[in-house]
């Protein structure tokens, strides 16, 4: 009898512990995020055309099964853009930045493999660190801006998104060894800055993921078993609290925008020196006065994954899924736009699902708690019948 | 002196836009919401506003006419659309700047997906001219009339008359004092009876009006009547924030910043007919990287003394203290 009773009161806990951990949450307000952006999506696609309606939803959803090297290699710079936004995000720092960082990165790194001559083993892997530097240089000013002169990095970042595009533009115009102008877009990178591939055949997918993986998981450990990470952790929570706790809170801005942008750097390197079967997808750039989206679709990834490094793996891996669905879903008709409306739409969801999720949990606490009494009741009478 | 006219008559339609979005911005902030969502706003107002002539323009109306009636559906495109934001930030208390940046990058993927699907192009183009030549009698005037009334749009005086009311409606009357209450102190707004959450509702649709005629306006007096999905209004929402910021969110200061930034956007896109400049030999792409970049620097020189409304992206909660 009394092993029963504290095994069932282990059970409880459990399950209780797992139902109140903030992981699960955050899972469940994810989870319920894409749920809600795909129905919207599905009812663009209705809207948009009828008839094909559920034939491209199945593509939206399941087309990326088809080509799941293909959604690797996509998914590479985004999940560097999404650390670059989780990571600033989790100091309470809105990097709309990322694609200005992003495009900055594809520079430094276009820079290096055009103009530096070097070894072919360490000439991308001097590239990627380029840029890396890139996007750090164009990460650290909001930084400063944010830090010193009270700037809200916001619009600081968006205007840096602008100025980098065309200054990055202009810069390789300005380039006759990089730039073609008759193709109005630059030469082929030399094949010896090419990241390795994976060898999968029919994919473009190569080292780029497992790079991206490992920085997600030197982020994770960085934020949970370090003291930079805890400061980070405290100053999103409370500026002022932190400061009066002795952390330097303008430092640690500086140094987290300064990171955010280098990872972000890196994703635009990543994407840049990428191997591809498709022409002009990489190894090249078309200055085009267009603001980078994958910065805009690492916020996404980020706002998906709740700025938690791991879970921003998975997101990113997600939203690459649903966008290779998007353009399988152009057999029927459809534009992949669509999933840009559907990202935007599990964006917004996603910023109060919070809310819509504690009541949610709150649906489920209260069921359980009933079955909870219930079990209750049943051993208060078998404890009655014993006796 | 050719170039000076040619410079105002072509800031003034610039500046339009930027003024009355800045302005809905303003509203907006002041009641404690921070609208990054304006570029979108501006975008719904826009597209719907050049859907509308597109629409008409073959009814042989007056062009001025379609053009006060385009205003009239851009402003409510960006009353619907803004109420998006103001029922994540009222009613969900949602994060406001990742609601708000989310509805930014709805509405250039929806309407490329229905232009691309329906039109076969990025966005809607309308042929129909809102250019005025000369407004009657005004335009007579020696000097000025050349300077403000030949050459322009009609979006120039609609848009000075909204800055009269705003600016009348902000200090003059008890709903701006209101407002203002619930982006400095909500519970102490509270505390004497003034509906928080009504009045943020307010300011939001306030800017979802003056957002969504800002964008149409933009697409008359800037684009020529087009609307384009991949290059959206081309920033103007976030210039139009900085406008707002760099005008201290007070509506004479923002008319003189608007002005700022439409004159260094001009500019920047006139450096051929401007000898002196372009003698200078500067790679042209600096000229338009140039509103950006004084952005920052005003921005860098005025963020210190800020006086931004104190409790501005702050959702409000009854029961907090």
């Amino acid at each position: 009898m009394q092993e029963k009773n504290s095994s069932l009161n282990k059970n409880k806990y459990n399950l209780k512990n797992i139902i109140d951990s903030s992981a699960f949450s955050s899972f469940l307000s994810a989870l319920m995020a894409i749920v809600l952006g795909l129905i919207f999506g599905f009812l663009v696609m209705l809207v948009a055309a009828p008839a094909n309606a559920l034939e491209g939803f199945k593509y939206v959803v399941f087309g990326g099964f088809r080509r799941i090297g293909d959604v690797f290699y996509f998914a590479t710079p985004i999940l560097m853009t999404g650390l670059s936004v989780g990571f600033a995000f989790k100091m309470g720092l809105f990097n709309i930045g990322a694609s200005g960082q992003y495009t900055m990165g594809m520079f430094f790194a276009l820079y290096v493999g055009f103009m530096w001559d070097m070894p072919g083993s360490i000439h991308w892997i001097v590239a990627c660190l380029a840029g890396f530097v890139g996007g750090m240089i164009w990460g650290v000013i909001p930084g400063l801006f944010k830090a010193l002169l009270n700037v809200n990095e916001v619009i600081t970042s968006i205007m840096f998104n602008y100025i980098g595009m065309y200054l990055v533009d202009m810069l390789i115009q300005g380039n006759s060894i990089m730039y073609v102008p008759e193709k109005t877009r630059t030469r082929y990178l030399p094949a010896d800055v090419q990241i390795p591939s994976l060898g999968i055949p029919n994919s473009n997918v190569n080292v780029g993921i497992i790079l991206a993986i490992i920085v997600g998981i030197i982020l994770y450990i960085v934020l949970q078993k370090t003291t930079f990470g805890y400061e980070l952790k405290a100053t999103g929570y409370n500026r002022f609290a932190s400061e009066y706790a002795g952390m330097k809170g303008k430092r640690n801005i500086i140094i987290t925008m300064a990171i955010a942008g280098g990872l972000s750097g890196l994703g635009g390197a990543f994407a840049i020196l990428a191997p591809s079967s498709i022409a002009g997808s990489s190894m090249t750039y078309e200055p085009i006065n267009i603001i980078a989206a994958n910065g805009f679709n690492g916020m996404a990834v980020a706002l998906l994954g709740n700025s938690h490094p791991i879970g921003t793996i998975f997101s990113a891996i997600f939203i690459s899924h649903i966008q290779r669905g998007g353009t399988l879903a152009s057999l029927v008709g459809y534009k992949p736009e669509i999933i840009d409306v559907v990202i935007a739409v599990i964006i917004y969801f996603s910023a109060f699902s919070m809310i819509m999720n504690s009541a949610l949990l709150g649906f489920i606490k209260k069921r359980f708690s009933k079955e909870q009494k219930d079990i209750d009741d049943y051993k208060d009478n078998e404890i009655k019948e014993a006796e | 002196m050719e170039i000076v006219y040619y410079l105002i008559q072509n800031t003034l339609p610039v500046a339009i836009p930027l003024l009355l979005v800045a302005l809905g911005g303003m509203f907006s902030e002041t009641s404690g919401v921070v609208n990054i969502a304006l570029e979108g706003i501006m975008l719904f107002g826009a597209y719907f506003g050049a859907l509308f002539v597109y629409f008409v323009q073959d009814l042989g109306l007056e062009p001025q006419t379609i053009l006060l009636l385009g205003m009239l559906i851009a402003a409510a495109a960006g009353i619907i659309y803004s109420l998006l934001l103001s029922f994540a930030a009222v009613n969900m208390k949602a994060n406001q700047v990742i609601s708000g940046t989310a509805l930014n990058m709805l509405i250039p993927a929806v309407i490329l997906l229905f232009s691309k699907m329906y039109f076969n192009s990025d966005g809607v183009t309308t042929n129909v001219n809102f250019y005025i030549q000369k407004i009657p009698v005004l335009g007579d005037i020696p000097i000025l009339g050349r300077m403000f009334f030949q050459k322009t749009y009609l979006t120039v005086i609609i848009g000075m008359f909204f800055l009269i009311i705003a600016t009348i409606v902000f200090y003059k009357t008890k709903f701006g004092l209101r407002l203002r209450a619930c982006g400095e102190h909500p519970h102490a707004a509270d505390s004497v009876g003034i509906n928080v959450y009504r009045m943020r509702y307010a300011g939001v649709t306030i800017s979802g009006i003056l957002g969504g005629i800002g964008g149409f306006f933009y697409s008359v007096g800037v684009m020529d009547g087009n609307v384009n999905g991949h290059t959206g209004v081309a920033g103007f929402g976030f210039l139009a924030l900085a406008v707002m910021i760099f005008g201290q969110w007070r509506p004479g200061k923002i008319f003189l910043a608007s002005l700022f930034f439409a004159f260094l956007r001009t500019l920047a896109y006139s450096i051929s007919l401007i000898p002196f400049l372009y003698n200078l030999g500067i790679n042209q792409t600096f000229y338009k990287m140039l509103p950006y970049v004084a952005t920052m620097v005003v921005l860098a020189f005025t963020s210190k003394k800020s006086r931004a409304p104190k409790a501005e992206g702050v959702p409000y909660d009854k029961s907090s203290r």
